[in-house]
């Protein structure tokens, strides 16, 4: 990590925050600001950009600013639900299966296995057909599913932490398990955490577009990124920009966040210059 | 090339060249200075020794002699020549590449880490003259297993089919310097190769490297904190602190007339002061019997027996492999026993998880490294709080009265409280290591190793603070060290230890002046001195 030099450091972070502040303002403010409604219909198909409509509209003839906006607050929002809720669930198990080991490790190692044998997406269509497609349900499902690879890396660092002596000599003054863990592993895992936090982030998007491409994302009229990029896709065949709005709005979010989160990692594995 | 061939006529020039180099790390408007002023020449044929503590630019220099410098630093005044042409700008990147292990080769100080655990020695071996096709590779097998033969391996072409792990740390650093030779460099650049290793195979390196250069008439370059170490192999020496030379000389004049200071220190052989012997008639404290352990099916522990008692202070000394870690590990219930029993003031202790709060506090250890032993994440408060909060009463201002009391036990202002373990010196985290044993309020303090990974300047200043804090707080301590320095300063009883057993036990003085047994014998012989012809006289004896 100490190969980027200072230089790097000063513009990523800005550059960084700039468009995850923007991104969020427009998830939270826009829909208030928009003269029309998430799934109004308030012109022809396709039409080009106008000033009413400064993007154009879609296949249903809606507006796609205004669904760009409403889908940046539920992507956005969907996503950090699920990722919160999957490093929750699966940095909290894997640091406490690193630090406890032996019959916790085993059971909570053998049960991510099991997760991860089964294809992803064949799986959340199980549950979510068992379960209805409700947005909770959503979240959870997704999160559940996503965490068995949040719940590996984060052992792994947990494993490589607790080779240390530091926290052997918190052993060796009689430090419980999961004391160990909140005092020592979680804090030296977090710029590896955070990172991958970012990344899976970015995943997410790209899973739930994929869920609502089987119908089981988000429902339909709400608009999301995903969704929205796969609904316009017939029009990248007439050269038309319209599809790409929603797939530049995932990909300049991707940036921004792993902007972020790199250099937050970055300083946080530095805890001398605090 | 032919000016290189040219070059290479020119006797009268100097191989290496620094003038006036000063190397930089940062931005270039708030530069930190890694080194700067060095100027130093090496001559064909000769060795340079460079020598600092930790941080010193030894390192920084050494590698910079390659043309290389490590991300984010830069050579920002000066020149470097070899032969007479400036590494740097005049060979350009691709330039700089071809001359390294062609014309110069480096010998890393972690043989282990450095070889790839992949690969069979012998593809390592070779890897570079293939690479730079310099000869055909029956041709570069064959050199090979001329030089694993000639540094007295006894099957050099089943040696070569090993990989890194089969072979041992000695061996693995004669390989590396046969990987260094294979190309005939004119330089080779040796950063603490024997550092990592014990003492007996260090005098065994360190002769192979020393007849190897003076066999082919090679130049080297030898990094090392060691003084003893490298006057007996340096013709000159130069010292290095703080990034800047402190001295240099031949290594004649550097060790029996130094100028600076800080060379007399680094020369200062007299031994630490000794607190009066300790001896009791009292029942031990520690009490350990018939200890044995194995890992797997590998007996580490053959039935040892050690006793500390009432602030006595007992040393287990011996090689890497020897056992003496182990020992100390199980009596912290670290490592469990196959058979035997520990004892605390008559009271059997069993595994860690066993055992109350009260044996817990009483024992307590410091680490080996203090950079690992102390999360990076807490600041100096924080690390020394959570044992008292655990192990005393205290709390609010007697407890902040505490603190303030550790810091000054072991010598550390209290400015450092609120600072966090990577902004301070290895002798400074070793010292807050100590503290937090000290914050437990323990009875019997077990020491693994506390000065090998420092300086000797820095190893002399925890040694006197240990042997202070051993008899104003009446602390019965087992030191586990291969230091006899630490030893002769600290010690009361003497228990040697070779492969699980005990071959040797006594007082102090006994062990250290009069030793029975031959490996005792050896251990200490094998300590470097400032005698030259040592290295030979060793070489001699062990033949």
């Amino acid at each position: 990590m100490k190969k980027s030099s200072r230089g790097r450091l000063h513009w990523q972070p800005i550059i960084g925050a700039t468009i995850v502040l923007f991104m969020l303002a427009v998830a939270i403010v826009g829909p208030f600001l928009m003269p029309y409604g998430e799934a109004e219909i308030v012109g022809f198909a396709f039409d080009l950009p106008s000033p009413e409509h400064p993007l154009g509209t879609d296949v249903l003839g809606r507006d796609v600013m205004t669904r760009l906006v409403y889908g940046a607050r539920n992507s956005i929002g969907l996503a950090l639900a699920v990722v919160v809720l999957s490093f929750l669930f699966g940095a909290s198990l894997g640091l406490l299966s690193a630090t406890l080991g032996r019959g916790v490790d085993f059971v909570l190692s053998r049960f991510f296995d099991l997760i991860l044998a089964i294809p992803q997406k064949v799986f959340a269509l199980l549950l979510l057909a068992i379960l209805g497609t409700s947005l909770p349900v959503l979240i959870i499902v997704v999160a559940f599913l996503d965490s068995p690879r949040v719940f590996r890396i984060s052992r792994a660092i947990g494993l490589e932490i607790n080779a240390l002596d530091f926290v052997e000599t918190a052993r060796l003054r009689g430090d419980s398990g999961l004391g160990i863990m909140l005092r020592e592993t979680l804090p030296n895992s977090l710029p590896t955490l955070v990172s991958e936090f970012g990344l899976r982030f970015c995943f997410i998007f790209l899973f739930i577009s994929a869920l609502s491409f089987l119908g089981l994302g988000l429902q339909p009229p709400s608009a999301d990124w995903g969704n929205m990029v796969r609904e316009n896709a017939s029009l990248i065949g007439f050269g038309e920009m319209m599809p790409l709005y929603p797939a530049f709005a995932i990909a300049l979010l991707a940036v921004g966040v792993n902007l972020v989160t790199e250099w937050l990692a970055e300083r946080w594995s530095n805890p001398a210059h605090e | 090339m032919s000016d290189i061939m040219s070059d290479m006529t020119q006797t009268s020039t100097p191989l290496v060249v620094f003038e006036d180099v000063r190397i930089e790390a940062g931005q270039a408007s708030d530069p930190k200075v890694l080194a700067q002023g060095i100027s130093f020449s090496l001559e064909r044929g000769k060795v340079l020794g460079l020598i600092g503590e930790s941080g010193a630019g030894k390192s920084t220099i050494g590698l910079a002699a390659l043309g290389y410098l490590r991300g984010g630093c830069r050579v920002a005044g000066g020149r470097i020549l070899l032969s007479g042409q400036d590494i740097v700008p005049d060979l350009g990147r691709k330039g700089v590449l071809d001359l390294r292990s062609t014309r110069i080769a480096y010998v890393a100080q972690s043989a282990a880490a450095s070889f790839n655990p992949a690969y069979r020695l012998i593809d390592q071996c070779v890897e570079m003259a293939l690479d730079r096709r310099l000869m055909s590779r029956a041709e570069a097998e064959e050199r090979a297993h001329a030089y694993f033969k000639r540094f007295r391996i006894a099957d050099p072409v089943e040696f070569g089919r090993r990989f890194p792990h089969q072979v041992s740390g000695g061996q693995l650093q004669r390989a590396m310097l046969a990987m260094a030779m294979l190309c005939q460099p004119e330089v080779i650049v040796f950063d603490e190769p024997t550092t990592a290793l014990d003492v007996t195979t260090q005098i065994e390196v360190l002769a192979t490297i020393r007849d190897a250069l003076a066999e082919e008439g090679l130049a080297g370059i030898y990094i090392s904190h060691d003084l003893a170490l490298i006057s007996q192999i340096a013709d000159d020496i130069v010292v290095l602190r703080h990034g800047k030379i402190v001295e240099q000389g031949p290594t004649g004049q550097i060790v029996n007339a130094p100028e600076a200071d800080y060379t007399r220190n680094l020369l200062d052989q007299t031994p630490l002061a000794r607190q009066p012997d300790r001896t009791t008639r009292d029942a031990p404290r520690v009490d350990i019997r018939d200890a044995q352990g194995s890992y797997g099916q590998l007996k580490v522990l053959k039935g040892v027996d050690l006793r500390i008692g009432q602030a006595q202070s007992v040393a287990l000394v011996g090689e890497s492999g020897s056992g003496k870690s182990t020992l100390a590990r199980a009596l912290m219930g670290l490592f469990p026993l196959t058979s035997g029993r520990i004892e605390l003031d008559g009271q059997q202790i069993g595994s860690l998880s066993s055992r109350k709060a009260s044996v817990l506090q009483k024992l307590q250890l410091i680490h080996q490294y203090p950079d690992t032993a102390l999360n990076p994440r807490q600041s100096i408060r924080k690390i020394l709080t959570i044992p008292l909060r655990r192990f005393t009463r205290l709390r609010g201002a007697a407890l902040e009265a505490r603190l303030r009391e550790l810091l000054r036990q072991v010598e550390l202002p209290e400015t450092l409280i609120d600072r966090y373990p990577p902004a301070l010196s290895g002798g400074q985290k070793q010292r807050v290591c100590i503290a937090r044993a000290l914050a437990a309020e323990p009875e019997i303090l077990v020491c693994d190793e506390v000065t090998a990974s420092l300086d000797k300047l820095t190893a002399d200043e925890i040694t006197r603070l240990l042997g202070r804090l051993q008899t104003e707080q009446g602390l019965s301590t087992l030191l586990i060290t291969h230091d006899f320095s630490l030893v002769r300063a600290l010690a009361d009883e003497v228990i040697v230890m070779r492969r699980g057993e005990v071959v040797e036990a006594g007082p102090m003085a006994e062990v250290t002046e009069r030793p029975q047994h031959p490996y005792t014998r050896r251990l200490i012989a094998s300590i470097p001195t400032f005698e030259p012809g040592w290295l030979d006289a060793q070489r001699v004896a062990e033949a």
